[in-house]
């Protein structure tokens, strides 16, 4: 892998959680239950913690003196690196818990194997660390699929609906990139295939379990890791720069 | 029929002397305890208002958190508000412990009923009021709920102690803003005083009207549900807070504010009256939006704790006849 390489994929791994955490943010007030507040909040706060650790050992190995702060601010919606999955609105409390269900089982896949790789042992004590919260966080959003999934008709049918919308999004974890490619011909990546079939039988089992329905299509939507985003993105980020965009000179 | 009658009095008597007793000696009236119905009343009225608060709360500095200027503040902010929904729950339960329902508190809540703190219907217009408000309004509520702790009621005395825990970090990382604005930008010096304008009088009016109209001091001073009336704690938060404005290099927005050497004490403005009992009657720049939102996350969430509850009753059920074939 390239060091341009090494730091893209720094960088993808970084803004997923960074986007994701933001998404999280905004029920921060607004959720279903008080214990929801505190839950998606808490799962927020560890998913920015790690987008974090990732921004800093980006920029160090960038060497051109790029902070955590300047990578998440100063970067514009072409040069984000997360899955289109991440950035997509929170819409209903279905659409949230089935967006986190799928990633969360993507994030167990990949924290997995980054934290038994070798090829950057500074990803793998991070992602170490991670893995213990990704753990909580798969844990709570399969327990909603299945509350949503065997509750009531209504929840059945919303989820089922949230879970057929999101399909689409899911082929992009896996799906064939130069920089990924990289990654995964050094070690740093899990094996495509494998880590597609882990998280296939991990989300069929839940879905399953939870009386739904897997949907079949094998569509998926991608550009996110080219900086190819959704309309949503550049809102989010317009919204989460603004004030170092104002002030570029002030520390805060 | 009498003698029963007079039995009971008797026995209520014993029991409301027992309770007065306990209270003189200082010591904690527990759940199960007996406790006059108007103690009892006052205290849900009061823990009620202050978790209400803490829910409300969460939204004018929810506002920020998807625009804090750093990573490493966002967290914070989030973390924050996270602790607010923590305390919203610790006092619902101590609520609970009376024989309130939290249900029946958050419908009284979104219909208008129930009341919280006025100072959450002022609208967060920039990111200095996230100083501000951990600083001002944390700080007065800090000076407010220390002598809860020792509150005569255990259940919301014990809730308290973690809530002053947690309230004097909160206080502490809206100092530090503030303390960063001041000495960042002119842009953010101006920042910071702006919000300083804004959040010094709501803040005063946060201890609540002036001693002569209180409503509900004496009686809660008697029982020992509050320590400090009003007007004291109001001249201490000045007090403590007047050198930490100089400290900031700021200004005090009260051209009548002197030092009195020799009470010792700050010798504040005229508050506005007016506009504290304006925003209570629900005429402040937020009230309807708050409550709105507030509203808007229960209907909304509806659903979902409908699913919930489906869910744990199938599983319930489940669980019997499992063990009904077991059997």
């Amino acid at each position: 892998m390239t060091k341009s390489q090494h730091i893209d994929w720094l960088l993808g791994l970084a803004d997923d959680a960074l986007i994701l955490g933001q998404r999280l943010s905004e029920w921060c007030g607004h959720a279903p239950a008080l214990e929801e507040d505190i839950a998606l909040s808490n799962i927020a706060l560890d998913l920015i913690g790690q987008s974090r650790a990732f921004f800093a050992h980006a920029g160090r190995l960038e060497g051109a003196g790029r902070d955590e702060d300047r990578l998440a601010f100063f970067r514009s919606d072409r040069e984000y690196r997360n899955l289109l999955l991440v950035e997509l609105p929170n819409g209903h409390f279905g659409d949230t818990i089935a967006r986190q269900f799928f990633f969360d089982q993507f994030a167990l896949v990949r924290y997995t194997h980054l934290a038994q790789q070798t090829f950057d042992p500074e990803v793998a004590a991070i992602a170490t660390k991670a893995l213990k919260e990704v753990r909580y966080h798969a844990a709570h959003s399969a327990e909603w699929m299945l509350r949503l999934g065997d509750g009531t008709e209504l929840s059945k049918a919303r989820i089922q609906e949230s879970v057929e919308r999101l399909w689409p999004f899911t082929g992009e974890c896996f799906e064939e990139h130069a920089t990924l490619d990289a990654a995964i011909a050094s070690g740093a990546m899990p094996d495509r295939s494998q880590a597609q079939t882990t998280w296939n039988e991990q989300v069929e089992a839940v879905l399953n379990q939870a009386s739904l329905t897997k949907p079949e299509g094998s569509w998926s939507q991608k550009g996110g890791r080219d900086g190819l985003h959704t309309e949503h993105l550049s809102y989010m980020l317009a919204e989460m720069q603004v004030l170092p965009r104002l002030h570029p000179d002030a520390k805060w | 029929m009498e003698p029963y009658l007079c039995s009971e009095s008797i026995h209520a008597m014993d029991l409301n002397q027992r309770f007065e007793d306990y209270i003189a000696a200082d010591q904690k009236i527990e759940a199960k305890d007996w406790m006059p119905d108007q103690y009892r009343k006052t205290l849900i009225r009061q823990i009620s208002q202050h978790a209400h608060s803490e829910i409300i709360g969460m939204l004018p500095e929810g506002n920020w958190i998807t625009r804090a200027p750093s990573l490493k503040r966002k967290a914070i902010l989030l973390a924050k508000v996270q602790d607010e929904a923590g305390h919203g729950l610790y006092l619902y339960s101590a609520a609970e412990t009376l024989g309130a329902n939290r249900d029946d508190l958050m419908d009284a809540l979104i219909d208008g009923r129930a009341k919280y703190s006025s100072i959450f219907n002022y609208p967060t217009l920039t990111w200095a009021d996230m100083g501000a408000i951990g600083w001002l309004v944390d700080g007065a509520a800090i000076m407010n709920q220390v002598p809860l702790c020792k509150c005569s009621y255990g259940p919301y005395a014990r809730a308290m102690v973690r809530v002053c825990k947690e309230e004097s970090f909160h206080q502490r990382q809206g100092f530090q803003i503030m303390l960063n604005l001041s000495e960042g930008t002119d842009e953010q010096r101006a920042m910071a005083q702006d919000s300083l304008n804004r959040w010094w009088w709501p803040s005063l009016m946060m201890f609540g009207p002036n001693d002569e109209s209180s409503t509900h001091n004496e009686q809660s001073m008697r029982w020992k549900i509050k320590r400090f009336s009003n007007d004291e704690l109001r001249q201490r938060f000045v007090d403590m807070t007047i050198p930490q404005i100089e400290l900031l290099g700021l200004t005090v927005p009260d051209q009548d504010l002197k030092w009195n050497a020799s009470s010792g004490h700050y010798e504040m403005g005229a508050i506005d009256w007016k506009e504290f009992f304006d925003v209570i009657a629900g005429n402040g720049p937020c009230n309807k939006e708050r409550i709105a939102a507030r509203k808007k996350a229960h209907r909304d969430g509806e659903w979902v704790r409908e699913a919930a509850s489906a869910y744990a009753q199938k599983m319930n059920a489940k669980a019997s006849s499992n063990q009904t074939h077991a059997a």
